[in-house]
């Protein structure tokens, strides 16, 4: 039996073929290093991600995180949910607080589930792959397995918004997280002074309102350039497609010359835990990373 | 009547109270102070800045500027970064506060017309509850080939398209966005519960909305 077994939530960004789907390939390869049990949660649906607040009000977007709880619980009894996507766990994690919080929430969503089949009976504990990492594991064993240190290579740790606000990892600071930087380090690598780690990527504004996440995701990858950095490590799909995949569209229209990797700190350790790059899914960048590719084994 | 002048009626003068029955975390306005360290610290407020950031907006509601409120495309800039909420000095929950507003103007109708983000709002929730999982290829594609009033544009979608054609090659290659979405891509076996479930939440939230209570029993 493996050490440790969650309830895992995907989220659909990190399906077969979608925008995260490199992410995915190198947490699988991460666990299997740390030996956790990763056991998808059967039938699992969308959490309405923070832009669906326009559309679905309030009960609508609880009772999709809730059907997600009551099919954890049901098929995988006692163990903690545990989401990749950030959007994904601040999503169920909101849904779960006020649901416990208002007894006529609680009824409604289970009135809800009822047309489902399905009810809660425990509500299970909702939590981030980082703050499983941080808190199950701890720095010092996540360092035990590394075989391949990510020796002189430069990183920019940015952890975004929906990983650190308003939950955020225990313990940490909301302006100045350090879990990020810290994993970077227990693998070896250079976490570089960062002025704009917590700073938002304009999140799903990058799709409707592009000159203004833009704008935002222009000065993440400039500080990011201005500590040295040669990469940077993100703990959110979004940030990563953001900050990522724009840089092209920026740089035409702002004359930089922006060409910087944006990864997972799954991929990190990945590598660092002697991982292939192919085993990190570094074939997944839309920016190659060619200096982590050129040390993974 | 619409529902907007149903609103506006039931509630005459009191545009703070119609907030605390009918808005997410409508109930925390009046705990405002003014302070305004939610708009120094909002992100989209300098790019290039918001109509009425969220404390401007917080004394508007006082000040019962209703429709001024309502028809704004202020909410609508949130990016839910969440920073406001973790440093208001009073705990308002303001990301939650703005999308309920934004909610709230969109479901009486009077939210503004060609507002990008009520657009892809709209968009993502119905995607998403399709088929119960994110269809990202026809949600990038819904977003170029139709406006903000959900109508088909294909000069338009083929203009903004050809926009992103270095993007969507990038994800093309390294295996990101999957063109075989189009005919159906991945989907939840229970669409009939899901679809079931949602429309009950729907119901019920339409019956408590419609009989609002004190702002403190919700």
């Amino acid at each position: 039996m493996a050490k440790r077994q969650y309830a895992f939530y995907p989220g659909c960004s990190s399906q077969k073929g979608a925008s995260a789907s490199n992410y995915l390939t190198s947490v699988e390869s991460m666990c299997k290093t740390l030996d956790i049990q990763l056991t998808e949660i059967p039938d699992w649906n969308c959490c309405g991600a923070s832009i669906g607040y326009g559309e679905a009000g309030e009960l609508p977007r609880h009772v999709m995180n809730a059907r997600n709880f009551a099919l954890a619980e049901t098929n995988l009894p006692g163990q903690d949910i545990v989401a990749t996507c950030a959007a994904c766990w601040l999503g169920a994690k909101e849904s779960k607080e006020r649901i416990e919080h208002s007894s006529q929430l609680m009824a409604d969503t289970q009135e809800a589930l009822k047309e489902a089949g399905l009810q809660i009976k425990v509500m299970p504990e909702i939590r981030h792959m980082a703050e499983v990492l941080v808190e199950d594991f701890g720095f010092e064993e996540l360092g035990r397995h590394v075989k391949n240190p990510l020796k002189g290579l430069k990183f920019a740790g940015y952890v975004g918004c929906q990983t650190n606000r308003p939950f955020g990892i225990a313990g940490e600071n909301f302006e100045n997280p350090m879990y990020l930087d810290k994993i970077v380090e227990t693998m070896g690598g250079e976490a570089v002074p960062y002025d704009q780690k917590v700073t938002c990527c304009g999140g799903a504004l990058a799709f409707s309102e592009p000159d203004k996440a833009q704008a935002q995701i222009k000065d993440i990858i400039e500080a990011a350039y201005d500590g040295g950095a040669e990469m940077i490590v993100t703990p959110c799909p979004l940030c990563q497609a953001n900050v990522e995949i724009y840089q092209g569209h920026i740089n035409k229209k702002y004359g930089t010359k922006f060409n910087i990797p944006v990864l997972y700190y799954s991929q990190l350790m990945t590598i660092a835990y002697g991982g292939s790059a192919k085993e990190a899914g570094l074939d997944g960048q839309v920016i190659r990373a060619p200096k982590l590719e050129a040390i993974a084994k | 009547m619409s529902a907007n002048q149903e609103m506006a009626a039931k509630y005459k003068n009191s545009f703070l109270k119609e907030v605390e029955d009918q808005v997410e975390m409508g109930e925390w306005v009046k705990m405002c102070m003014q302070c305004g360290v939610c708009s120094g610290s909002c992100p989209t407020n300098f790019h290039p800045g918001w109509e009425h950031p969220p404390q401007e907006i917080f004394m508007m509601i006082r000040a019962g500027k209703r429709e001024e409120v309502l028809t704004s495309p202020s909410m609508w800039m949130c990016t839910s970064c969440y920073n406001c909420i973790v440093r208001c000095p009073r705990k308002l929950p303001i990301t939650h506060i703005m999308h309920g507003l934004a909610n709230y103007a969109h479901r009486l109708g009077v939210a503004p017309k060609n507002q990008p983000t009520r657009a892809f709002s709209t968009l993502f929730w119905s995607n998403a509850i399709a088929t119960g999982r994110v269809n990202e290829l026809k949600l990038s594609m819904g977003l170029y080939f139709k406006d903000a009033e959900g109508k088909i544009n294909i000069g338009e979608g083929i203009k903004k398209g050809l926009a992103m054609k270095d993007v969507a090659l990038g994800l093309l290659k390294a295996r990101r966005l999957n063109p075989f979405e189009i005919f159906g891509g991945h989907k939840c076996k229970d669409q009939k519960g899901i679809a079931a479930m949602l429309k009950k939440a729907r119901e019920l939230e339409d019956k408590r909305k419609a009989l609002p209570q004190s702002g403190a029993s919700r």
